[in-house]
């Protein structure tokens, strides 16, 4: 691949530079270019005065703070708290429902756990997502019985999400807590701790950055999570980000865009600085197996 | 099924066996009694109420639920329970129910027009069919409301009667009447018309029966002025199982599809739910309504899950490749900017590229293709690349992510004994480097197949399904895969009549797809890591 056909000295190191060097920053360049315009678009998008879409294709044409401002005539703050409440109490039950599990399973040697164990792979393998109507029939009867575990609430929508804790974070757990050595257990029980103790005092702090990758995957998961909301949070003051967002864009995109814009600006900046804070942390999360 | 637990907290303090009685009764047991007592109380609440509506299958899961949780928390044995029980109760009701559940509903035909039981239906029934009697007396009438429920007072010559949905109508001596109007009824608060206004549907289907006997029929109104007499046309002898026309005099008896047919084939509209054994699964490989559109949808889904792993992979790659050289400035820099579209909330990325898709305004055609008029989000084959386009942008940082940590992984000393032994460049690329990246990669990238299997927000954010497919009788459309195709047919999108048997009847096929590749792909993935 490298050329051979140079003439002087300077300009055989230059081009030798641009062959072995040069034209990956110029690959790097225009990728990242790539990556970035939309983003750069919708930046501008949410600055531009008019908040349509069909105004906002100049970029940085105008800049005023219009769309931010109209934010608040909306449910749109209503929507981020819904989100973070929502997102927030499932990702902590999850991480305490999973490590208990997992703990049982690592520490424990019971009858059936085996079984048990090998049964949570197969479950895994059905994703939640396709049992939904099977949910959203469960939901319609529960809500007849107690209207708080019903459609249209938020606590349904957790516990339907906290239905998928076990299944899919036990096995991430149970990995790492394996690594955890039995002699530090076997101390503490004869230093006189009980197993619950040593549970919650010893054995979390051991676990602490996996119930990190668990808490972070379960929160992105309901963030995102579009299908179960959408089914379940019918009222608008219900809605989560991702309900209410798509419903923005879906009816008269042209019309709420400036909307759209800077509320996707708005609740992606937080996400975006955490998730460059974390990035190493993250890229080596990634093998242990979170998929977007 | 006992949803109600929700022990965020695992309340388990106990003691282990040997130590004695005497310490048995700490703090932790304490939490763990309140625990235990607050969880009891909401269970017993819910039993409760489920028993008094009649909900015997929220009842019954929740006395099991309760006895086991009660038992597991006070019990001296069953340790590892103790632990595994609060997830264990979620799993049960909200995955393995449910997983159940499809199953059972994919063998009937619940849906629109087979919504409940025999008995709800036959409520149904007489209550559409319910006429106002020929000739019958119009009665001055009143809204009345105690709190929230409505009820009727009408003058019934000079007597007032009162009722409500559940109380039929009874004389009411103290009621104030002024000109043939009603003014007050005590216990009651009449309505202005500004308020019936507002519950203008509450009072036009409110029904309060004349008198105990159903058969005497019921008042309704549509004004809110004058009150009638409606009785239903139909009568259902319970003895005989059979559903009479009063007016006609045909009989529906009821058929092996859940409803009520007469002897020239007529059916009622309002049927219950019945077993159909496999009809749903033979529907949608036979019957040319669903089977075609079917077919199409599921060479698509295989087609978008495995060019969606593809392209991202090999941009992701190659970019790992070029940009993975230890020389090279700002690498860090580089990266951090590149896995921006991966930091983007992805349901963000999706609404965002569907504006900037838009055939008249967006920026993809007004600005970078200089005006065209491309079609991306209605013609069938661009709304298609336009998915893959979404697709590429919001997973190529994920792949360059995990092939940059594989490339780095690689042992250098490896790398330098294949220079050694003379190998080219290109050579030790395709013969160490490759290989021991496919191997690090092989099983996210199975995970990354499965996952957009069932991609469900990118297809219904960018293109909902669309453009329809203009033959089929079902609402699914040319980008459609599977999972958005059983969310159109389960009607629960509001798009079309609701047929839960045949989505849960899908939604049992795409598992045993996923699970056909995930148990081949396990295997393969082991067969890889033996080869090393």
């Amino acid at each position: 691949m490298a050329t051979t056909s140079v003439q002087s000295p300077r300009r055989m190191s230059a081009g030798r530079w641009f062959s072995e060097l040069g034209w990956r920053y110029v690959v790097g360049a225009l990728a990242i270019v790539y990556a970035a315009f939309p983003i750069v678009y919708v930046v501008s998008a949410s600055l531009a005065t008019r908040g349509r879409l069909q105004g906002s294709n100049q970029l940085f044409a105008t800049v005023s703070s219009t769309n931010y401002e109209a934010l608040s005539g909306t449910r749109f703050w209503q929507w981020v708290v819904n989100t973070l409440v929502i997102a927030s109490i499932t990702a902590v039950a999850t991480v305490i429902m999973g490590a208990a599990a997992a703990y049982a399973f690592s520490r424990f040697r019971f009858k059936g756990r085996r079984v048990a164990l090998a049964s949570l792979l197969v479950i895994q393998m059905f994703p939640q997502l396709l049992a939904f109507v099977a949910v959203f029939l469960l939901l319609l009867t529960l809500g007849e019985v107690v209207p708080a575990l019903g459609l249209n609430s938020r606590l349904a929508l957790i516990m339907v999400y906290l239905g998928g804790a076990l299944g899919v974070n036990t096995f991430l757990m149970y990995g790492f807590f394996n690594t955890i050595p039995q002699e530090i257990d076997e101390a503490a029980k004869i230093d006189g701790a009980s197993h619950a103790q040593i549970f919650w005092t010893i054995i979390l702090r051991l676990v602490a950055p996996i119930l990190a990758v668990v808490a972070l995957l379960s929160f992105i998961s309901s963030f995102s999570d579009f299908l179960l909301a959408k089914l379940i949070l019918q009222s608008e003051q219900n809605w989560t980000l991702a309900v209410g967002m798509y419903q923005w864009v879906s009816n008269q995109t042209d019309a709420n865009w400036g909307l759209f814009a800077a509320g996707a600006v708005v609740s992606a900046i937080p996400v975006v600085a955490l998730f460059l804070f974390l990035q190493k942390y993250i890229v080596g999360g990634l093998t242990a197996g979170s998929v977007k | 099924m006992s949803p109600t637990e929700a022990p965020v907290v695992n309340p388990d303090q106990s003691r282990p066996r040997r130590v004695s009685h005497a310490r048995d009764f700490g703090r932790g047991f304490f939490v763990k009694l309140a625990l235990v007592a607050l969880i009891d109380a909401l269970g017993v609440y819910i039993a409760m109420t489920s028993f008094a509506q009649g909900s015997m299958g929220v009842f019954w899961g929740m006395v099991v639920a309760l006895v086991a949780v009660n038992w597991v928390y006070f019990t001296k044995r069953a340790l590892p329970m103790k632990y595994l029980m609060p997830g264990l109760v979620f799993l049960l009701v909200y995955q393995i129910f449910t997983m159940g559940y499809t199953a059972y509903v994919a063998f009937t035909n619940y849906g629109d027009g087979h919504n409940s039981t025999k008995a709800h239906a036959v409520d149904a029934l007489l209550i559409q069919n319910e006429k106002r009697v020929e000739g019958s007396a119009a009665y001055p009438l009143a809204v009345v409301a105690d709190g929230e429920e409505l009820g009727f007072a009408i003058l019934d010559g000079a007597t007032v009667r009162v009722g409500t949905a559940e109380v039929p109508l009874y004389p009411d001596v103290n009621a104030v009447v002024e000109d043939g109007v009603i003014r007050s009824v005590p216990g009651f608060e009449v309505l202005s018309r500004q308020e019936i206004l507002q519950r203008q549907n509450e009072v036009t289907s409110l029904r309060v029966p004349v008198s105990e006997d159903a058969e005497a029929g019921s008042i309704r109104t549509q004004d809110a002025r004058q009150g009638y007499v409606y009785r239903s046309i139909l009568v259902f002898d319970e003895s005989r199982d059979t559903m009479i026309n009063l007016e006609t005099g045909v009989e529906y008896t009821p058929n092996d599809r859940g409803q009520f047919e007469s002897a020239d084939g007529e059916r009622l509209a309002v049927g219950w739910r019945v077993n159909v054994g496999l009809e749903n699964f033979t529907a949608a490989f036979s019957d040319a309504r669903y089977a075609t559109p079917f077919f199409k949808v599921l060479v698509w889904t295989f087609v978008f899950a495995i060019l969606s792993v593809v392209i991202t992979f090999f941009f992701g790659l190659f970019l790992a490749v070029v940009l993975n050289d230890e020389r090279l400035w700002f690498r860090r820099l580089m990266r951090s900017l590149l896995i921006l579209p991966y930091a983007f909330p992805a349901f963000m990325s999706f609404l965002l590229w569907r504006g900037m898709l838009n055939k008249d305004f967006g920026f993809i055609n007004t600005v970078l293709l200089g005006g065209a008029q491309i079609n991306w989000l209605s013609d069938p084959w661009f709304s298609k690349i336009a998915v893959l386009v979404v697709q590429l942008w919001v997973g190529f940082p994920y792949m360059f992510l995990i092939c940059t940590g594989a490339l780095q992984a690689i042992p250098q000393d490896v790398l330098e004994a294949a220079r050694i032994d003379g190998a080219g460049r290109f050579r030790v690329w395709r013969s160490i480097t490759l290989p021991l990246l496919l191997v690090a990669v092989a099983p996210l990238l199975i995970s990354s197949f499965a996952f957009n299997f069932n991609n469900f927000n990118i297809i219904e954010m960018v293109t909902e399904g669309n453009p329809r497919f203009p033959d089929a009788s079902v609402p699914v459309g040319a980008t459609d895969i599977l999972i958005t195709m059983v969310y159109s047919i389960s009607g629960l999108d509001g798009g079309a009549a609701k047929n839960y048997g045949l989505a849960s009847a899908l939604s049992i096929v795409i598992f045993l797809v996923v699970a056909t590749i995930s148990v081949i792909s396990f295997r393969k993935t082991k067969a890889l890591e033996e080869i090393h």
